[in-house]
């Protein structure tokens, strides 16, 4: 039980010695004055009411903590989410924005790496307070101030000059598809990745790691889409990365080109809609944020996450299968496309659809706990990892309950989540096999 | 003794529904004309519909998980707000001053009742006092104003209390009973006791948003 120790040891200790040069250079090069002027920027001009009441409303009754997974797992008052407020917006609030550079760096870390932007929080809270909305004003404030955790950072430097997260060029995109279609013959036929067709029911875009470490998914998709008919399409041009760590970093006018881009993409070649692959946090950035600020209430074209997709192709029987996969499972929830979609029931459709034994783990639903990587905490990379992995130990709890009742496999339909789930288990010796839907139905699926 | 009484229920009570009302009113309408400039999706998002559910939800003792996981608090909580609220509305010492001063009145408590009501309000209070003191997770974010405000609730319901029942220096007692209360009135627009009318539009609007965005429950 080294792995529990060493969590108590860090109980107490709020932030470790920062190791990210990212946040590090970028506060060398601030002054109080710069600090001042950035915070009134931001809060002046993009900020109103809705911080000001978050901030001022709070009857510092602690209740918030409970729905927090950092607080569970460090068992840290610094860690609960009312406990982030006081060490950031509060505190630049109550001075009004003169706070010293040495404040930034820890706000930063707060901001960056103990928060998920789960917004979990704010179902526990009475009051409904949304600390994960205080958290991304202070990120806005630490991206216009230029301290930010170098990894992530690097990926928003990328969406910036290739539209997609992993340095993807132009051409590698292309060529990945071709050989995941080549690929994919092996297993069926004749089967097509068809590129830029015009009027398809279905545009597929799927997150820049696919292409860079998980080329298998887009072969598994493909092949899902040819096994039932699907008259689908995928862009060869940038858009086809719907993805956006800039929305995590803050820079939000780099975010708004990423969607654009994206959305553009799709109604350019007059998609019906578009499905995208099994991620949380870029369906959250064209479903949530993206779309709000570029002003569309709801995004301008119908978008699904695979959870919904792949229920309606068992709901229409569309698809059909060999048998139910019958090794015990259970089912993480990813919180923003269950919290965030509401998309909990059809996900339960879903596994009843392809798995003959269901486990639940507890809590669930809207009320599952985060894997601990999301909000873009596991993109700042291995400077936070060990602090990552221990803010996990509550949802280390959870799968190991799920696994004493007998589930062998958990089904993370979210690539963030698999990044995070996957540290978990190893790090706990949960000893718990991860899958996407995907992996699942393309295991099971009874091809022609 | 006696023109400090009426000084104090005179002048200095119309002042005090003047801060009361006004501050409120200023503090309110402050707010809502920031986030009519400022956050138009807070009004693009909000969902009469949802924000109720939300509300009645969040009304009903154990509606929401967060209350089944704190048990103790919720009863308190419940109990504490309950008679915070009725207490000081319906006691027969209040509604004859009404009653002679505006020659208008209503039902009143009976004094038991009352004088139970006002107990558990003080209570409540030490409860709070007793959380802010020792849970961790609510030391870490008290603020000394916290303590501060804590009082200035209770102070009403303890000196109420003793004027009641007639304590040493209840006479003295009741012109504090009087300060203390018209002291709650004032600070409510100025601190943190205007949650009690900024909570059905925080929780209307996370309700709204969990409603028919996020198509999630939020309790
Ligand atoms: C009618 C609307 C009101 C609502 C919906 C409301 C709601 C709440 C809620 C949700 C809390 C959070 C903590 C808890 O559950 O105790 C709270 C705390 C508190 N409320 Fe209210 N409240 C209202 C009116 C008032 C009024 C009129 C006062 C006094 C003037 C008051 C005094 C307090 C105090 C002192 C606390 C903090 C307890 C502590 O220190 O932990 N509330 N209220
Ligand atoms: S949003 Fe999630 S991670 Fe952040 S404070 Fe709230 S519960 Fe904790
Ligand atoms: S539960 Fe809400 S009001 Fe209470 S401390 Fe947390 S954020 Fe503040």
């Amino acid at each position: 039980m080294s792995e529990s120790n060493s969590a108590t040891e860090s109980k107490n200790s709020g932030i470790k010695k920062i190791d990210d040069q990212g946040i590090l250079k970028g506060v060398e090069g601030l002054t109080p004055e710069k600090i001042e002027s950035v915070i009134q920027q931001v809060i002046t001009n993009e900020t109103g009411a809705r911080l000001k009441v978050y901030v001022d409303t709070c009857v510092h009754c602690g209740l918030c903590s409970k729905g927090c997974h950092y607080y569970l797992s460090l068992n840290d008052p610094k860690f609960s989410p009312a406990g982030k407020v006081k060490q950031t917006l509060a505190e630049i609030m109550q001075k009004k924005g003169k706070v010293s550079p040495e404040f930034i760096k820890q706000a930063a870390v707060i901001a960056y790496t103990q928060c998920n932007l789960c917004k979990r929080c704010a179902m526990y809270c009475p009051f409904g307070l949304d600390v994960a909305y205080v958290m991304s004003v202070m990120r806005r404030i630490c991206h216009k101030l230029g301290v930010v955790p170098l990894y992530i950072q690097d990926t928003a430097h990328s969406h910036s000059v290739t539209m997609n997260q992993m340095w993807v060029k132009d051409d590698e995109w292309v060529d990945t598809l071709m050989w995941q279609e080549e690929e994919a013959q092996e297993a069926f036929e004749n089967l097509r990745i068809p590129l830029d067709i015009e009027g398809a029911d279905l545009f597929y875009s799927v997150i820049g790691p696919e292409p860079k470490f998980r080329a298998q998914l887009i072969f598994q998709a493909a092949v899902i889409m040819n096994a039932v008919g699907e008259n689908w399409t995928m862009p060869s041009m940038p858009g086809w990365d719907n993805s956006d760590m800039c929305m995590f970093t803050g820079d939000y006018e780099m975010m708004e080109r990423l969607k654009r881009c994206h959305f553009e993409s799709a109604l350019n070649l007059r998609a019906k809609r578009i499905v995208m692959g099994e991620c949380g946090h870029a369906f959250r950035s064209v479903y949530d944020v993206g779309n709000r600020a570029l002003g569309w209430r709801m995004p301008p074209i119908e978008i699904i996450h695979a959870i919904d997709y792949f229920n309606e192709l068992f709901e229409q029987n569309r698809i059909k299968i060999k048998k139910k996969f019958d090794t015990p499972v259970t089912l993480h929830d990813p919180c923003n496309v269950s919290r965030g979609r509401g998309l909990h029931d059809k996900a339960r459709n879903l596994v009843n659809a392809t798995c003959s034994n269901f486990i639940e783990m507890v809590p669930n639903r809207e009320h599952n706990y985060c894997c601990s990587a999301g909000g873009g905490v596991i993109n700042c990379g291995p400077p936070f990892k060990n602090a990552r992995v221990e803010s996990g130990k509550e949802k280390a709890r959870q799968l190991l309950e799920a696994k004493e009742k007998g589930a062998k496999v958990v089904i993370a339909p979210c690539h963030n989540c698999h990044g995070g789930l996957e540290d978990i288990i190893h790090h706990y010796n949960v000893g718990m096999e991860l899958k996407f839907f995907g992996d699942i139905i393309y295991e099971i699926l009874d091809l022609p | 003794m006696h023109d400090l009484y009426s000084f104090f229920t005179g002048p200095f009570a119309w002042l005090t529904f003047i801060v009361f009302i006004g501050g409120s009113v200023w503090r309110f309408s402050s707010l809502w004309q920031l986030a009519q400039k400022k956050d138009g999706h807070v009004f693009e998002y909000m969902d009469t519909k949802f924000a109720l559910r939300s509300i009645a939800h969040w009304l009903v003792p154990f509606g929401s998980r967060s209350m089944k996981l704190n048990p103790a608090m919720t009863v308190v909580t419940f109990l504490f707000h309950i008679c915070l609220f009725i207490t000081p509305i319906f006691v027969f010492g209040h509604v004859i001053l009404w009653k002679e001063n505006f020659n208008i009145s209503w039902f009143t408590l009976p004094n038991a009742v009352a004088d139970v009501m006002t107990f558990i309000v003080i209570a409540s209070c030490i409860f709070f006092l007793w959380r802010r003191i020792t849970l961790p997770e609510v030391k870490y974010l008290t603020t000394p104003s916290d303590f501060v405000i804590l009082f200035i609730v209770a102070a009403p319901f303890i000196t109420g209390f003793w004027v009641y029942h007639q304590f040493a220096g209840s006479a003295f007692m009741t012109i504090i009973h009087i300060i203390s209360g018209e002291v709650m009135l004032m600070a409510i627009p100025f601190t943190k006791l205007f949650h009690m009318f900024l909570f059905p539009f925080t929780r209307g609007y996370i309700g709204s948003e969990f409603g028919g965005v996020r198509m999630a429950k939020d309790w």
